[in-house]
């Protein structure tokens, strides 16, 4: 007596024989055939033809037959609008039955019919059900708004359902608030303007969190993912949600679970770092998230993934979990991979001999993803935890000893990372790496084996024999290889010029005349131009010290990480991205974005780990490093970052890119010639003069001046004329107390100026005079005396002329600070008509003293992360947020002086357009 | 929130389809399949199809795939489908394709009664059940009969009161009250036997047959063992808190009422160990095996149900062994090397050991394989928990009550 039954056919055809008995006489007939007809549509087969027979079955007492209609009704009437009008009479029937499951039935399904006409009939019985008697009705009836609001929005908002269901979130019975709540959190998010159309405020929240403890698990999600969209006034209201909130932890479901570590997630950050509440909490965090690992692969995974978020955040919630972590071998791919990522994470200086003991477990594994993956996770600790590169790179080693093809690619591709970060440390395993040169068919390892020749090349004697081996399958090599093949045999040159004269230039040829890469070409034609112009100079090009790899492991950005923290849970937190960036549909203004915690004390240097690039971004940076990697610490009169700089601004910001590739090699010295005198003479901007004083006021003399830094000195630049009849004699100039103690520095060296003629000087200043706040803040009050008369003239002083040269900050240090400087301090200005990449607004800046500490890319945006020191040691912190393609870009800064912004941004924009 | 839900078999066919909003052509399912077939047992949970997210677990042989159409709490959608497979094994024994074949109409009456419009809608069996009456021949004989339908006309009086887990008018003639207190060991023992990791993962199952509405209290001798419990719905949280006892309003029939998780910060007794043996290249194309299992730390108590699962590295051919004891078995395709010991009666140990013929030639460096090793302790409860005292209040009967303990292995691994 099963259900199977329902699939057996006879001749007459199926449709036909359903059709007789719908139309019986017998009511378990009738019943029994429409059974059949859902079976039918449940296996998807097409039973839309029966819509009059089984619609003609809707008017019964049989609640089974009645649902099962209803069933049918819902699947089909989109197809059938004009026979689904026929039921309408028979819903409006039934929302006013005495048995309330009937009525919510009702109700319910006619929500779910999506046909215009039926739609207008359901505002009616919808409204009534909103307030009946049963709460049962109410919850169904509160779900139904979001049905409806799904259908026609307008009728919503006109109809007044929102306030209807507003009204309902103060219901007495926690079901239906925990519906409400759904659905009202459903139309926020489906709501065209992205503007939340209802907003939660205190008493609301309170009957929330009310109704939290008393409605079912589900409903419990809902009222937790409303609650954290709600932004507490002040710490101590966010103290008291915290604390109804944790038994929340301790709850089966998994979702009930993960939704309140985000509310207390984002509850933290209203609390002060050092109060008890949130070591408490940090306690009381762990326990829970450690239980999700031990429950079905599916939930550890999407645990996992937010295991991973919350650890970038807050690293002293899980640090003494680390066990828990560690793979289990048959553990599912996708959890085994997520897991390894969290434990690099978690390895600190106190567990790393157990990770590293597993990680080398996990190498001789089957799985080749995972075994590559736990190869590239020792180098990872070894950049990440100073103290145990030394086993690392031994464990590394020992890997390589299994000749294990893939295990053998990784493990280079990491040393090579290594080398980077500890350079002439294990130059020695060198001859171990070079054995396995023959084995590499990949072109990342292939690529970074020719790196660490060509980098140490004068420690391996057969160097150029290796290389040569190499060159033989130029063409077919893959890009990076090339590149690095390139740079590698040039280094080997300038290492060992006697013996490898040809092979350079058979490299310099491969490169520049058999090849359509344009990278390839116009690295070629450097290199060429380079060596044939100045070797010396080339040497101090090529061989230069790299910047170091600072730490590896590919954190999220912190203004990303603090929007996924608010995401946690969802699908954002799965995928790591925005929902503004993957979900469709949702208006760009609604990005979630931490609580700041105000006035309250600053945090305690939560130890944040340095921006870093991932695995990706690293290999491609070592291969651009000769040309292209931005000066660790630009000193401005070395040789070496003039060329660097400006061979990048060549070959990144000019504007035809491709016209240094077109020149013919040998025949370039002129050009480099050019290159060299552009760069030799970095200029910070000057912006141009203006009149200062104009000659009606001046009684005739005229001036018209600007300000610069040369040397490391500001400078006041003015051009006098002589616009009266006589001649001028005896300047002398004042300058009046000022916001950053700017005063001159000798006197004014003008002598005699005869009628119409003219005269330039350039005074130079210093800055720790006596000091007067002005308003605005960068004016400079002058006075200058001659023969005639005292004149006094107003100016407003560039900021950027105040900028010192050694305004770079180290990367940690900016990261504390960023975080260290309360968000009130924080300053947005949007620059308009940008031009230019990253790369080039970089370097113009530079060359005004402020400097670039990291550059990201994030979700096609590039985001400059930049530093900057007035004369008056005041610290600013910038963030520059450019969209290519978009002339707008979004300036943000930081500093504790904030009063400093809006000269700064003057200036900052004076010189992006300069 | 969940849009629509399709049961695919192993062979990539959707057999059932369910929408609770717009119909979403099942055409959906393709990157799913597409998943499936790149690595058919690691399809991640989370898909990203242009228009659609399609959540699945994979459970009982068959994938259950919703799809979503806007942002939305993966683990809300994970757990639901979890508990869809729960109620399937709750009304009809098991959730296999024949057996949601077979009751089509059933199975569509639930997902509608669990959902709607994407929202849970009733999801405790005592309210499906009230809701929706589990099918047995019986019934559908006296509901020929008799005209009746096995779909209730009432509204299920549960479902609004606060104890929504409970169904009311509950009687019994032999009232009953069970615990079970189950243990799982989940361990990764390294190579020299020492202890990598260990964890327990314990679970206070309940199978409560009181009538009226018995308000209960579980007392625990050693309740400080725990430190990370998450539990049923019906345990009043504030009262754990505050004395450590777990109070509560007991569900009708079967449910899990609390799970605990003994972390790595505590010790751990490893109630068994292997020592073992495994050269691949002893002479030419032989390798050797032996393998010794003993109890370990079991305060007493006999290991029972013990089987070892290995999975031979892949130039391994074929096993030639002999066991004192149990049988073993080797699938040369799988490279499953499965040995079932049953009971360790001391001062016998048991103890496999043979030849192993390996592909000739073939790389046999770097293939360390892992052991699974299942067991179970009855009477014992590794952790050293213990129930104290089982109290009733609010009825007037006197209940049967009892207490079983148990430990099994959990993910218990041994390198080799």
């Amino acid at each position: 007596m099963t259900d199977s039954k329902y699939f057996t056919t006879t001749k007459k055809g199926e449709i036909f024989e359903l059709k007789s008995e719908l139309n019986s006489d017998k009511k378990e007939k009738k019943k029994e055939a429409v059974k059949k007809v859902i079976a039918s549509m449940t296996v998807g087969k097409d039973v839309s033809a029966l819509f009059p027979d089984v619609v003609n079955c809707m008017q019964t007492d049989n609640l089974e037959l009645k649902k099962l209609v209803y069933l049918y009704l819902m699947n089909y009437a989109k197809s059938q609008p004009d026979m689904a009008i026929m039921a309408v009479n028979t819903f409006v029937k039934d929302c006013e039955d005495s048995n309330p499951l009937i009525r919510a039935l009702a109700v319910r399904t006619m929500g779910c019919i999506r046909v215009d006409k039926i739609t207008e009939y359901l505002c009616e019985p919808l409204r009534k059900c909103l307030k009946d008697e049963d709460p049962y009705v109410r919850k169904t009836a509160a779900v139904c708004v979001a049905k409806l609001y799904d259908i026609s929005s307008s009728m919503v908002e006109d109809q007044g359902f929102l306030d209807q269901l507003k009204d309902l979130l103060s219901d007495s019975n926690p079901m239906v608030v925990a519906n409400a709540v759904a659905a009202l959190s459903e139309i926020n998010e489906a709501s065209v303007s992205g503007r939340p159309l209802v907003e939660m405020n205190a008493p609301t929240i309170n009957k929330l969190l009310t109704a939290l403890n008393e409605c079912t698990e589900w409903g419990q999600v809902f009222i937790l993912d409303a609650l954290s969209n709600y932004s507490p006034r002040d710490a101590r209201e966010a103290h008291s949600i915290c604390e109804r909130i944790t038994p929340r932890l301790a709850h089966a479901n998994a979702a009930v679970v993960l939704s309140a570590v985000k509310v207390l997630m984002k509850l933290m950050e209203m609390v002060s770092a050092d109060t008890e509440l949130v070591s408490t909490l940090s306690r009381k965090l762990a326990p829970p998230l450690v239980t999700l690992l031990s429950a079905e692969p599916e939930v550890q995974y999407v645990a996992l993934r937010n295991i991973n978020l919350v650890v970038q955040k807050r690293p002293d919630i899980l640090k003494h979990e680390m066990k828990v972590f560690f793979v289990k071998y048959n553990d599912p791919i996708y959890v085994k991979l997520e897991k390894l990522d969290i434990m690099i994470r978690l390895a600190s200086q106190a567990n790393i001999a157990q990770v590293l003991g597993e990680l080398k477990e996990y190498a001789t594994e089957v799985d080749v993803d995972f075994v590559r993956k736990a190869v590239r996770a020792i180098g990872r600790c070894a950049i990440k935890v100073e103290p145990s590169a030394e086993r690392c790179v031994s464990t590394l080693l020992e890997l390589i000893q299994t000749k294990v093809n893939y295990v053998v690619q990784e493990a280079i591709v990491v040393i090579k990372d290594i080398f980077r970060k500890y350079p002439n440390k294990y130059e020695s395993i060198i001859s171990t790496l070079c054995e396995n040169l023959d084995t590499l068919d990949e072109p990342e390892a292939r690529a970074s084996m020719v790196w660490i020749v060509g980098e140490y090349a004068e420690r391996i004697d057969n160097a150029d024999e290796l290389l040569d081996s190499f060159l033989e399958g130029f063409h077919d090599e893959n890009a990076q290889v090339q590149l690095q093949l390139l740079t590698a045999v040039v280094k080997l040159f300038l290492k060992r010029p006697a013996d490898t004269q040809e092979l350079v230039q058979h490299v310099l040829s491969l490169a520049t005349q058999d090849s359509d890469n344009p990278d390839l070409r116009d690295r070629g034609f450097i290199y060429w131009r380079l060596l044939s112009t100045d070797p010396a100079a080339a040497k101090e090009v090529v061989l230069a010290d790299k910047p170091l790899i600072s730490e590896e492991t590919d954190l999220l950005e912190p203004t990303l990480l603090d929007e996924l923290i608010c995401h946690i849970s969802s699908l954002a937190s799965v995928y790591h991205k925005p929902p503004t960036a993957f979900v469709e549909g949702r208006g760009a203004g609604v990005r979630k974005s931490l609580p700041s915690r105000g006035v309250v004390a600053e945090e305690t240097s939560t130890q944040q780990p340095t921006v870093i690039p991932n695995q990706e971004s690293l290999i491609g940076d070592l291969l651009s490093m000769d040309i292209g990697g931005p000066p660790p610490a630009p000193a401005p009169s070395s040789n070496v970052d003039l060329l660097a700089g400006g061979l990048d601004v060549l070959l990144g910001g000019g504007p035809e890119p491709g016209a240094s590739a077109a020149a013919v090699p040998g025949g370039a010295s002129g050009l480099l010639g050019d290159i060299f005198a552009v760069s030799a003479a970095p200029a910070s901007y000057v912006p141009p003069k203006q009149c200062w004083l104009p000659a009606d006021k001046g009684k005739g003399l005229e001036i018209w001046g600007t300000f610069s830094r040369q040397n490391g000195q500001p400078r006041m630049e003015m051009t006098f004329t002589n616009k009266a009849m006589q001649p001028m004699t005896g300047f002398a100039i004042q300058l009046n107390k000022n916001s950053f103690g700017v005063y001159p520095v000798g006197g004014l060296a003008v002598g005699a100026v005869g009628a119409g003629a003219g005269a330039e000087a350039a005074l130079p200043l210093a800055t720790h005079g006596p000091v007067q706040r002005m308003d605005p803040l960068n004016n400079l009050q002058v006075a200058i005396k001659n023969n005639i008369d005292v004149f006094y003239f107003a100016c407003l002083i560039p900021a950027h002329i105040l900028f010192t040269e050694d305004g770079q900050l180290d990367k940690r240090v900016f990261l504390t600070t960023w975080k260290e400087i309360p968000a009130a301090n924080e300053v947005q200005h949007t620059l308009s008509n940008v031009v230019g990449t990253a790369d080039s607004i970089a370097q113009k800046m530079t060359l005004n003293n402020i400097f670039t500490i990291a550059k990201r890319n994030v979700e096609g945006q590039d985001m400059l992360y930049q530093s900057l020191k007035l004369t008056n040691n005041i610290w600013v912190l910038l963030e520059l947020k450019l969209q290519p393609g978009n002339p707008e870009a979004t300036l943000s800064l930081k500093s504790r002086t904030v009063e400093v912004a809006t000269c700064i941004f003057q200036a900052y924009e004076a010189i992006i357009k300069s | 929130m969940i849009h629509s839900l399709f049961i695919i078999n192993p062979s990539g066919d959707v057999f059932l389809e369910k929408h609770w909003r717009s119909v979403i052509p099942r055409s959906v399912c393709d990157y799913y399949l597409e998943a499936q077939r790149a690595s058919p047992n690691d399809v991640p949970p989370v898909l990203a199809a242009p228009h659609h997210y399609l959540i699945s677990i994979h459970r009982g042989g068959v994938a259950l795939v919703a799809v979503c159409k806007q942002e939305v709490a993966p683990l809300f959608v994970i757990e639901f489908l979890h508990r869809v497979v729960d109620t399937f094994q709750d009304y009809f024994s098991d959730c296999t394709e024949t057996i949601i074949k077979e009751n089509y109409v059933v199975v569509y009456e639930l997902l509608d009664e669990m959902l709607d419009n994407g929202f849970p809608l009733a999801t405790e069996s005592n309210i499906l059940k009230e809701l929706i009456k589990p099918p047995n021949i019986l019934r559908t004989i006296a509901n020929t009969v008799t005209g009746k339908s096995n779909v209730s006309s009432t509204l299920p009086s549960g479902q609004l009161s606060n104890v929504p887990w409970r169904r009311s008018g509950v009687k019994y003639a032999n009232n009953e009250a069970y615990f079970d207190v189950v243990e799982e060991v989940d361990a990764i023992i390294d190579k020299s036997g020492a202890t990598v990791n260990a964890e327990i993962q314990g679970y206070i199952d309940c199978c409560i047959k009181l009538s009226g509405m018995p308000d209960l209290t579980l007392t625990f001798v050693n309740p400080r063992l725990f430190d990370d419990v998450s539990f049923h719905p019906c345990v009043r949280f504030k009262r754990w808190e505050a004395e450590r006892i777990l109070s509560f309003i007991p569900p009708d029939g079967n449910f899990r009422l609390m799970s605990y998780h003994i972390g790595s910060q505590s010790v751990v007794a490893i109630p068994i160990y292997v020592r073992h043996s495994l050269t691949l290249r002893s002479n030419g194309d032989q390798g050797r095996l032996d393998l010794t299992v003993g109890p370990k730390q079991t305060m007493g108590r006999t290991l029972e149900n013990v089987a070892l699962e290995i999975c031979m590295p892949k130039c391994v051919l074929n096993c030639c062994l002999t066991a004192n004891q149990g049988k073993y078995s080797y699938d040369p395709v799988s490279k499953m090397l499965l040995w079932d010991i049953g009971r360790i009666e001391l001062p016998k140990l048991p103890n496999i050991k043979g030849s192993v013929s390996v592909v000739s030639g073939a790389d046999t460096t770097g293939a360390s394989p892992s052991i699974n090793v299942h067991f179970t302790i009855p009477q014992l409860a590794v952790s050293g928990l213990r129930v104290s005292r089982l109290d009733m209040y609010g009825a007037k009967y006197k209940p049967f009550k009892g207490v079983k303990y148990v430990t099994k292995a959990g993910k218990f691994h041994v390198r080799m």
